[in-house]
C-alpha cells in the first residue's frame, strides 16, 4: 500500500500574526514558516505504517508556493520516500482553499492510486478543518476523522476519533482518508544524516494546471481585521481578595 | 432565502443550547427549517420544533444516523439541498466532520466556524488560532457554513414548526460504528456551561486534578484543561480548550496552572471575567485575565475552595 501525506506550509506555531493595518491581509513577509504541526503527526504515521510493514511507500505533497519546497524536504528528511510539489501561487500571502487542494488531492490520487491518505485535521493558519473531510467526499471514500488511534488491518481500518463527549471507535472500508488529531503519536525530529539524504530524494515539480484544476477563491476576502483585545486587569494579593473582587463583579 | 440547520443530536435527544445558539445565525440568513437526523429522534424533533422562529422540523429516524458517520449523513444533506440556499449547522464535532464533505459534494467551500453573520453572503470567522478575524464573502451557489455557538445567543422556546417524517437516503455503506468512550458527568457540558474551571500542566499529575475538579464542584462548573494536561493525561481529551479543542465563552473562566498559550487563549478569550492562578508572574495568562493571583495552585485552590 502507497500512503499520500499532504503536507502543508504554515507559519510556525510559536510566531503571533500581525494583521496588516490596511485590512487587507496578515504579515506573512518574513515569518517563520514551518510544517503545519498536525501534518508531522501523519507524515509519522505514515513512516510508522511502513516501519510496521503495512505501507510500501509514502508519498509527501504540497500545494502552494515555490517554497513549499522546504516543508517536503523536511517530511522527506522524516522518512517520507518521495514528494510531489504542486505551485499553485507566487505570493506567499496566497491560501489555496480546501476545496481546490482537495480537487489537486483527488487528481494525484486517480495518478497515483494510494491506498490511505493521512491528512492534518486542521491547518493552523486557516483554521478550516476540512480539506480531509472535502477530499472523502470527492474520491467517494470514507472518512475517519480527528484520529488518535490508527489500526489497518487489510482491507478496513479501526480509526479512534476525539469527539465531543470523548472518543469514538468506527471501522471504515479501504481506501480511505484519515485526518490526524494531536494525540494521534509524537513526531520525530529529522537527523542530520536524514537531512542529507533527504536532499538526494525525488522531487516532483508540477503545477495546478498541469491538473486542470481553478483554484480560483470561492470565498471572497472582504478584509481582515484584528479581533478585540483584552486588557490585563489587576493582580490580586490574596484569595481572600480575589473572592472579595469576584463576588463585587457579580462572578460569584 | 430558505436555511437548512443541521440539529446536533446526541443519543437521540436535542443538544439544544448548540442548536439554540445557531438557530440565532441561521435566522440571519433566512427562513429556517431543522433537520434532526438520528436514530430514535422523534423527541428531538419535537423539542426542535419549540424553538422560537424555526418554520418546520424534518425527521430523519433511521439507525444509518445514529453515530453520527459522516458518508451516510453527508448523503441524506444533500439529497435535501435542493431546496435550500444555505446548509448550516453549530461547528461541534460531528457537524465538522460531516459539513466539509457535503459543501465538497456541492460544489462548494465550507466556511468553517462563522462567529458573524454580515448578511446572507458575507460572513465573519476567525483565522490564526483567533489573532485575526477575517471577513468573507460567499460566491457559491449554496453557502454551507457552521457556526461557532459561543458568540451567539441561544434562540428562545415557545414556537410551534410542524415536524415532518423523512425517508433516509441510501447508505453507501463505508463506515460502522464500534463504540463510544463517553465518561458519563453530573457538571454542565464544557461548552455551554456559566463558569468554567481549567487545569493545565502546572496541576503536575492526573491526581492533583481533582483539586480543579473539587473547585469546579464547588462552583458548578464544568471542567477544562490545556493541551499540555491532556496530552499528559491529566485530563480526557474533550476537556482540552483552545485553538483545536473546545471553544467557551462563559461567564467566569479559572485557568489554574496555565500560561497562556495563544492556542489555549483561542478558546476562552471571549469569556466575560477571567481569573488566571499562576505562580509565574511573567505568565501571559495575565495579560489577559481580568484578576490574577500569583501564586503556588496547590496552595491556592484549596484555600479557594474551602472559601467559597
Ligand atoms: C497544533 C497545535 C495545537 C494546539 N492546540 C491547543 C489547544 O487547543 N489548547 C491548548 O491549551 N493548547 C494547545 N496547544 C498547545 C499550546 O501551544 C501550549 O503548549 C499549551 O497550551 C501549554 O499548556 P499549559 O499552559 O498547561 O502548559 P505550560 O505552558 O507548561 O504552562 C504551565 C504553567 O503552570 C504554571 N505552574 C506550574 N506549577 C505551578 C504551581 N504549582 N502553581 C501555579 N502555577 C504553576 C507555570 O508557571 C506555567 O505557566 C497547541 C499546540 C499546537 C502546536
Ligand atoms: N495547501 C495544502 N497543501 C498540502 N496539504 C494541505 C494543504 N491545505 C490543506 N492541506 C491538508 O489538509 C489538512 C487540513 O487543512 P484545512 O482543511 O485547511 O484545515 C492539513 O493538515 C493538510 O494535511
Amino acid at each position: 500500500m502507497k500512503v499520500l501525506v499532504p503536507v502543508k506550509r504554515v507559519i510556525d506555531y510559536n510566531v503571533k500574526v500581525r494583521v496588516k493595518s490596511d485590512g487587507s491581509g496578515v504579515d506573512l513577509a518574513n515569518v517563520k514558516m514551518s510544517m503545519n504541526p498536525f501534518d508531522e503527526i501523519a507524515v509519522e504515521e505514515a513512516i510508522r505504517l511502513k516501519e510496521a510493514g503495512k505501507a510500501e511507500e509514502v508519498v509527501a505533497v504540497s500545494i502552494g508556493v515555490k517554497q513549499s519546497q522546504e516543508t517536503l524536504r523536511t517530511a522527506l528528511a522524516m522518512g517520507a520516500d518521495r514528494a510531489i510539489l504542486i505551485v499553485a501561487a507566487d505570493d506567499v500571502h496566497t491560501d489555496i482553499e480546501p476545496l481546490a487542494v482537495a480537487k489537486i488531492l483527488k487528481a494525484v490520487i486517480d495518478e497515483e492510486a494510494p491506498g490511505l491518505v493521512l491528512c492534518g485535521k486542521q491547518a493552523i493558519d486557516n483554521d478550516m478543518n476540512a480539506t480531509g473531510q472535502m477530499l472523502a467526499a470527492l474520491t467517494g471514500w470514507s472518512q475517519g476523522t480527528f484520529a488518535s488511534e490508527l489500526d489497518i488491518e487489510g482491507d478496513s481500518a479501526t480509526v479512534t476519533r476525539e469527539v465531543d463527549g470523548g472518543l469514538q471507535t468506527i471501522k471504515i472500508k479501504m481506501p480511505a482518508i484519515v485526518s490526524v488529531d494531536l494525540r494521534l503519536n509524537e513526531p520525530r525530529y529529522a537527523s542530520l544524516p536524514n537531512i542529507m539524504k533527504a536532499k538526494k530524494k525525488p522531487l516532483d515539480e508540477k503545477t495546478a494546471a498541469d491538473y486542470g484544476v481553478d483554484t480560483a477563491p470561492r470565498l471572497e476576502i472582504v478584509k481582515t481585521s484584528e479581533p478585540e483585545t483584552r486588557k490585563a486587569g489587576e493582580i490580586v494579593g490574596s484569595v481572600d481578595e480575589l473572592v472579595a473582587k469576584l463576588k463585587e463583579a457579580g462572578a460569584l | 432565502m430558505a436555511v437548512l440547520l443541521i440539529a446536533e443530536v446526541q443519543g437521540g435527544e436535542l443538544a439544544v443550547d448548540a442548536t439554540a445558539k445557531a438557530l440565532t445565525a441561521a435566522a440571519q440568513m433566512g427562513e429556517v427549517t431543522i433537520l434532526c437526523a438520528s436514530e430514535g429522534c422523534a423527541g428531538a424533533a419535537e423539542a426542535a420544533a419549540k424553538l422560537e422562529g424555526v418554520s418546520k422540523v424534518l425527521c430523519a429516524d433511521d439507525a444509518a444516523y445514529g453515530h453520527d458517520l459522516a458518508e451516510p449523513l453527508a448523503d441524506l444533506i444533500v439529497s435535501l439541498a435542493g431546496d435550500y440556499e444555505h446548509i448550516v449547522a453549530p461547528s461541534t464535532a460531528a457537524s465538522k466532520n460531516v459539513m466539509p464533505r457535503v459543501a465538497a459534494l456541492l460544489d462548494a467551500m465550507v466556511i468553517s466556524e462563522v462567529t458573524a453573520v454580515v448578511d446572507a453572503n458575507t460572513f465573519e470567522r476567525p483565522i490564526y488560532a483567533g489573532n485575526a478575524i477575517q471577513t468573507v464573502k460567499s460566491g457559491d451557489a449554496k453557502k454551507v457554513a457552521t457556526i461557532r455557538t459561543s458568540t451567539f445567543d441561544a434562540a428562545g422556546e415557545g414556537g410551534s414548526a410542524s415536524v415532518e417524517t423523512i425517508g433516509a437516503a441510501a447508505n453507501p455503506g463505508l463506515s460502522e460504528w464500534v463504540e463510544d468512550k463517553v465518561a458519563a458527568s453530573d457538571r454542565p457540558e464544557l461548552t455551554s456551561a456559566g463558569v468554567v474551571v481549567s487545569g493545565g500542566r502546572g496541576v503536575g499529575s492526573e491526581e492533583d486534578f481533582k483539586l480543579i475538579e473539587g473547585l469546579a464542584d464547588k462552583l458548578g462548573a464544568a471542567v477544562g484543561a490545556s493541551r499540555a494536561a491532556v496530552d499528559s493525561g491529566y485530563a480526557p481529551n474533550d476537556w482540552q480548550v483552545g485553538q483545536t479543542g473546545k471553544v467557551v465563552a462563559p461567564d467566569l473562566y479559572v485557568a489554574i496552572g496555565i500560561s497562556g498559550a495563544i492556542q489555549h487563549l483561542a478558546g476562552m478569550k471571549d469569556s466575560k471575567i477571567i481569573v488566571a492562578i499562576n505562580k509565574d508572574e511573567e505568565a501571559p495568562i495575565f495579560q489577559v485575565a481580568d484578576y490574577g493571583l500569583v501564586a503556588d495552585l496547590f496552595e491556592a485552590v484549596p484555600e479557594l475552595t474551602g472559601k467559597l
